[in-house]
């Protein structure tokens, strides 16, 4: 049992700190939410060329070879200074599907350009009528005589829809809509013919897309993987994506706990700084009792991200996801309370940590889906 | 970063769950297996069996007849004798007053008294709280005065003295100096408790059991090397202890036992026409409580891992009993839900409600001190708000 970094990842993790903390404060973050893209593509090719991007990637796609640990450690760094660049879409969502559905052209073709930094990718699984049942798919996806597909069908709310250069869809090849069976997964590009791609803003700054397929045709190599066998993937695609949400999560929530900290030191009423107030000073340590929490589930998650047993892997990242939504939810409520009016003023920082943790909580999973499958799994009542 | 345990540690943990198994007097398993509360006889039955097996005190050095574990096979152990659901011992001589005198106490202290805490020969009670000194402990008034005879002379009152009518010696905190800070006047001593003028008054708690004393000296009579350390030095001495062991103080064995308890008695409980456990609001209540008992379980396991490779506790180390403790609660709050009617029964006769129930509604009442002694939850905080999180006084 170990939970140092070996030298590796602390060189890594110093690197990305250092440059979250000097080149992407949180001014950076507000520049960019009013552009179009809402992040910076030339910073994204920074990171590709940095080796940032393909940490959990194979050698053979320029990657270095390691796994979800280095990725969602670089993430941790990322959440502290909100930084915009979709690594947690672009790496572990999208990322994820194509490295364990993808045969090695298409990772050539698709993979290693987001390494690279020349691209972006995300994960297009949302339907209103899903939840969170990533299965439930009503997308539908009919292979023509010649062999390529055609797709028809909506995705909601997908993060980076908007400026992705391939988008990772998917879609029901047979079966009926809430089957684990017959879900397939396509690499869409923007340019087909029939995709609609309707911007949009999410609450916490960042930008998305509304997808409409309407008789998308995508050639017969645009399919991951077997057709009707893409549960397994886009599953351990969503939990990296789980992982990466509560190490970004982390990263998060030690910067409130610190704001608010040093808020509760500076700022004095009745002539005295009021985190001289027991009450206040209370408040500030539950927090600093659910950021740790929140912490060392996140380890938890990084760790376990990987595991080969699917019930373990999925009892240790639906805990941390929970634990990021609850002890998260508190320490960022009240980070807010603790600041007093400047809190609720878009000029302060905290709001825009606060709206971050509710997506971060939202994504992949939100705390009552987490709940529920964390009592579904095996082992849950060993006395069945 | 790995959460598994090396060969050697999974080893050792396979060797003392065998050791413990095999250990257990046959009464002390049945209770055990239902959770049922242990009488003080058979607490200090079980803490002969462990001496026997010379493992009492895990974390004492090898040379005053520790086992000379390492902090990992430590928490193994300790996770071991929780899972079983195995007596608790009592803290005061091998926790307390034990590790207090290895560091602090002369050679003849030491030979004295170490060799029969750790053969359960003589048992220990802790003379801290006062009537008007809980959470300001420093405020205690029980007055040790120099006799210029070679004694102190012990006058005042003790309470919470917990299983003090079982007690062969009490470690006191005395007031030795009057003025100046009150921190800097305490000094402490060892005393037996069949000396002249000490009177013990067990009371009953809510949970139903006489846990706690009164404890009155009048005129008690000390040898003067019965002081520990240096005179008025006790409130440092005391405050020294707090930090040992703190990677065991979560008591994260006895929460993970308490849930699988909760399952059990959910299993055994019906609701619509179906086992309660298989109901979903109920299950995910069973899950939450669970998750956060993970979350505490990873907070402590950070612990362990840094205490092995020889690090200071980190700040996560601080939130174990704060957190520690109010799990437990939420464990009997839990099961007490779940029990419905049954948990109305108080005290009957077998049979009355099912024998896994019997003793949650006393423990139900008992665990709210959890959160009281050892430093109340509160105080807790004061301590993390002044010393990691660094907020103005």
């Amino acid at each position: 049992m170990n939970f140092e970094l070996s030298d590796d990842q602390k060189l890594l993790v110093d690197t990305v700190q250092s440059f979250a903390r000097k080149d992407s404060p949180t001014t950076r973050f507000r520049e960019l939410r009013a552009t179009e893209e809402g992040f910076d593509r030339g910073v994204w090719r920074q990171m590709g060329e940095l080796g940032w991007l393909g940490v959990m990637f194979p050698e053979a796609v320029g990657g270095a070879g390691l796994g979800v640990q280095e990725a969602t450690l670089v993430l941790e760094q990322l959440g502290a200074t909100l930084v915009p660049e979709p690594y947690l879409e672009s790496v572990l969502l999208a990322g994820t599907a194509l490295l364990h559905a993808g045969s090695d052209a298409q990772q050539q073709r698709w993979l290693a350009p987001m390494v690279a930094g020349e691209t972006v990718l995300t994960l297009a699984h949302t339907e209103r009528q899903a939840r969170f049942d990533a299965f439930d798919v009503s997308t539908r996806a009919e292979r023509r005589a010649d062999g390529s597909w055609l797709l028809t069908g909506e995705k909601t709310l997908v993060p980076v829809g908007h400026a992705a250069d391939a988008l990772i869809v998917s879609a029901r090849t047979n079966g009926a809509q809430r089957d684990l069976d017959g879900i397939s997964l396509f690499v869409v590009e923007p340019s087909a013919t029939g995709l609609e791609r309707q911007r949009l803003e999410f609450m916490d700054g960042h930008k998305g897309a509304t997808l409409r397929l309407r008789d998308v045709i995508v050639p017969p190599d645009a399919l991951l993987g077997e057709a009707g066998q893409g549960w397994k993937s886009l599953e351990l695609a969503l939990d990296h994506g789980a992982a990466g949400t509560c190490a970004e999560g982390a990263g998060l929530l030690r910067a409130v706990l610190e704001m608010t900290r040093h808020y509760l030191t500076e700022r004095k009423q009745f002539g005295a700084p009021i985190g001289s107030f027991q009450a206040l000073q209370h408040r500030c340590v539950d927090m600093f009792v659910e950021v740790e929490l929140a912490k060392s589930t996140a380890i938890l998650a990084m760790i376990k991200a990987s595991a080969a047993d699917v019930g373990e892997r999925q009892r240790a990242l639906s805990a941390a996801k929970v634990t990021l939504a609850t002890s998260g939810g508190f320490v960022v409520r009240q980070a807010i309370q603790l600041h007093g009016g400047i809190g609720v003023t878009d000029e302060h920082d905290v709001g825009l940590y606060f709206k971050r943790h509710h997506t971060l909580s939202t994504l992949c999973g939100d705390e009552q889906y987490h709940v529920e499958r964390f009592a579904r799994l095996p082992g849950f009542a060993p006395l069945d | 970063m790995d959460m598994t345990y090396s060969p050697e540690h999974e080893a050792f943990r396979r060797e003392v769950r065998a050791g413990l198994r095999a250990a257990m007097p046959a009464a002390l398993r049945a209770k055990a297996e239902v959770d049922a509360h242990f009488e003080h006889d058979e607490i200090m039955q079980w803490h002969r069996v462990l001496a026997s097996k010379g493992w009492v005190a895990p974390h004492w050095p090898a040379a005053y007849g520790g086992p000379g574990w390492d902090s990992t096979r430590r928490f193994i152990f300790a996770e071991e004798l929780e899972a079983m659901g195995a007596p608790v011992l009592s803290p005061f001589g091998v926790s307390m007053v034990g590790p207090l005198l290895i560091q602090f106490g002369n050679e003849q202290q030491k030979a004295r008294y170490l060799p029969k805490i750790l053969s359960g020969e003589e048992v220990w009670c802790q003379g801290y709280s006062e009537p008007n000194s809980g959470s300001d402990l420093a405020s205690l008034q029980l007055r040790a005065v120099d006799d210029g005879a070679g004694h102190f002379i012990l006058d005042g009152q003790k309470t919470w003295t917990t299983y003090a009518q079982y007690a062969d010696h009490i470690f006191v905190l005395a007031r030795t100096q009057p003025e100046g800070k009150p921190q800097a006047g305490i000094s402490f001593i060892l005393c037996d408790m069949k000396t002249p003028g000490i009177t013990v008054k067990p009371f009953l708690t809510t949970g139903g059991t006489p846990a706690f004393c009164e404890t009155w000296f009048e005129g008690v009579k000390v040898p003067k090397e019965n002081l520990v350390g240096e005179l008025n030095q006790g409130w440092t001495y005391a405050k020294a202890l707090l930090g040992h062991e703190r990677t065991l103080v979560a008591g994260v064995g006895i929460s993970s036992r308490m849930i699988r308890r909760i399952k059990l008695i959910a299993k055994d409980t019906w609701l619509g026409g179906r086992p309660l456990l298989e109901d979903a609001g109920y299950r995910a209540k069973i899950a939450r409580l669970e998750i956060q008992l993970e979350a505490l379980k990873m907070a402590n396991y950070r612990t362990v891992a840094a205490a092995q490779l020889g690090h200071a506790p980190g700040p996560e180390s601080s939130i174990l009993k704060l957190r520690g403790t109010e799990i437990q609660q939420a464990c009997f709050d839990l099961a007490m839900e779940i029990m419905g009617h049954d948990s109305l029964s108080w005290n009957n006769p077998e049979g009355t409600i099912p024998a896994r129930e019997q003793s949650i509604a006393p423990q139900f009442n008992y665990i709210r001190a959890a959160t009281i002694y050892a430093g109340s939850n509160e105080i807790q905080k004061n301590i993390i708000a002044k010393f990691i999180l660094g907020l103005p006084a």
